[in-house]
């Protein structure tokens, strides 16, 4: 369903990703994972177009969307929802108008029928009653709460997730976890999650891949990846440095 | 150095590419799309109606200090009586026009490229995309539409009140002989020059909309970057206002035969 071929992007003259080669089909739940700084976000936001390649292909139901611009691939972008780093909630609105921005100039739905959808969205993701509420009063964890009730609210057929759980305690990452399990299973959507915490990969993810060197340099299962010999997938996993590496 | 210079021009040549290119799809955009009336009111909610102290203030200060220039150059050569028509013409077809547009883009460019700036370093503007939202059609055509409704309102508030200032110091500070002051002020004020500045505040309010949405879009990362993009949209956007007003002057002119 959602398909790369020799995918390349450079910014300036640094390289971010050369040639890289994936495929994932629908209904599955893939976690890509990879050192900080190597291309994930890049690499998934491509697959929404929210960056062009340099070169390759981003195949979505078959449908190349590299060459496609910005209103053309509105079309496309609604088979979309995006969980956000940083949550990226728009700071102007409360919590309800964030849910249900999707519906703003949808005249087919009634404000009573959006008001239950986010009302909706929101009981998925265990937070009720704060729809009054303004981003900047939410915490870290609730904001990505309230990112995915975004993401899911217009029932989208994939799901991305950009570093989930970065900056949240082991507790609350937990919490999202589940959720992203939770809305897989609810929902049936293609779930893509782009993670370095290996907790959160082993738990969430059918199937894993990592990005080394710019390309996808191993994939399988949570358990071929976890018990890979490979020395790079293996320093990565246990989170063993290059001492060449460290420079003070 | 030669070089530095050369990659100045051609930077600043496509900047104003750009910015051309994104004034034509909000156009297209304002032209096909519905925009939202609530938008639109709030835009012009923050740029008409909070904008209106110091453009008052600007335009009355402005009227009073020509008059009693004009005045005093005027007494010498005994043509008081003509005070008020200079100040008229100058007030409508000039400052009031330039004086708002440059006051309207201390604060709302600047406004305009911090907020639009701050929703791209976090982010917000790749939700808009990813939630099948055209940046343009939700963040520019607004802005644009609102400033170009509510910029000759501006001017008109802002000439009406120059002119209402100037008649007061005029004639009871300065002893300017009012009724015939004001029959020469109508005499030679003419359609014409109101025209001009009509046209052009409507004209400077788009200015200022796009290159604050312009500098906004194209903010640099982090905090530093939606300061450079603030500081940049007042001052390009003051520039190409002056400059403009300069060919719009000879231009509108010949049109409505006012020079």
């Amino acid at each position: 369903m959602i398909e790369t071929r020799q995918l390349r992007k450079a910014f300036g003259s640094n390289p971010i990703l050369d040639g890289v080669d994936l495929r994932i089909e629908k209904g599955e739940s893939v976690v890509i994972i990879g050192r900080s700084g190597g291309g994930k976000s890049v690499l998934l936001k491509h697959l929404i177009g929210l960056i062009q390649p340099d070169s390759g292909s981003v195949r979505i139901a078959g449908e190349d969307i590299a060459g496609l611009n910005e209103r053309e691939l509105i079309r496309v972008r609604r088979r979309f929802g995006m969980l956000f780093q940083g949550a990226a909630l728009f700071d102007s609105m409360n919590v309800a108008a964030n849910v249900g921005f999707a519906f703003r100039n949808d005249k087919a739905i009634s404000p009573a029928e959006v008001a239950r959808r986010v009302s909706e969205a929101l009981e998925m993701v265990e937070l009720h009653g704060i729809e009054k509420k303004m981003p900047s009063e939410l915490s870290g964890g609730m904001r990505k709460r309230v990112g995915l009730a975004r993401a899911i609210v217009y029932r989208p057929e994939i799901v991305l997730y950009d570093e989930p759980t970065t900056g949240l305690d082991p507790i609350v990452s937990d919490s999202i976890d589940q959720l992203i399990i939770r809305v897989r299973e609810r929902l049936q959507v293609t779930s893509i999650v782009v993670t370095h915490d290996m907790r959160s990969a082993r738990r969430v993810g059918q199937r894993v891949m990592m990005l080394h060197q710019k390309r996808i340099h191993a994939t399988g299962t949570p358990e071929e990846i976890f018990n890979s010999s490979d020395p790079i997938v293996q320093k990565f996993i246990n989170g063993i440095s290059d001492p060449k590496e460290i420079t003070f | 150095m030669i070089s530095t210079l050369r990659d100045r021009v051609i930077n600043g040549v496509r900047g104003l590419g750009r910015i051309g290119v994104l004034a034509g799809e909000a156009m297209s955009s304002a032209a096909t799309l519905k925009v939202s009336g609530r938008d639109l009111l709030y835009q012009a909610y923050f740029i008409g109606v909070k904008s209106q102290s110091v453009v008052l203030i600007t335009g009355a200060f402005t009227g009073m200090v020509l008059a009693a220039q004009t005045y005093f150059q005027f007494h010498k050569v005994k043509l008081d009586s003509a005070t008020l028509a200079v100040v008229s013409i100058s007030m409508c077809s000039e400052l009031g026009p330039v004086l708002t547009g440059l006051m309207v883009a201390g604060r709302v460019g600047a406004a305009i490229a911090a907020e639009i700036g701050t929703m791209r370093v976090t982010e917000q503007i790749d939700a808009l995309r990813t939630l099948a939202t055209h940046p343009v059609d939700y963040l520019v055509v607004p802005r644009l539409l609102a400033a170009h409704i509510v910029m000759p309102v501006l001017a008109v508030e802002s000439i009406a009140v120059g002119i209402g200032a100037a008649y007061l110091l005029a004639v009871h500070l300065l002893g300017i002989e009012p009724a015939y002051s004001w029959d020469q002020m109508v005499k030679h004020t003419t359609v014409g020059d109101m025209g001009v500045g009509l046209i052009k505040s409507v004209i400077f309010g788009g200015i200022v909309a796009i290159v604050g949405c312009y500098k906004g879009i194209n903010c640099r990362e982090g905090a530093e970057g939606v300061g450079h993009a603030t500081t940049e949209a007042v001052v390009y956007s003051s520039i190409t206002i002056l400059i403009s007003n300069f060919f719009l002057t000879l231009l509108l002119g010949k049109i409505f035969h006012t020079i």
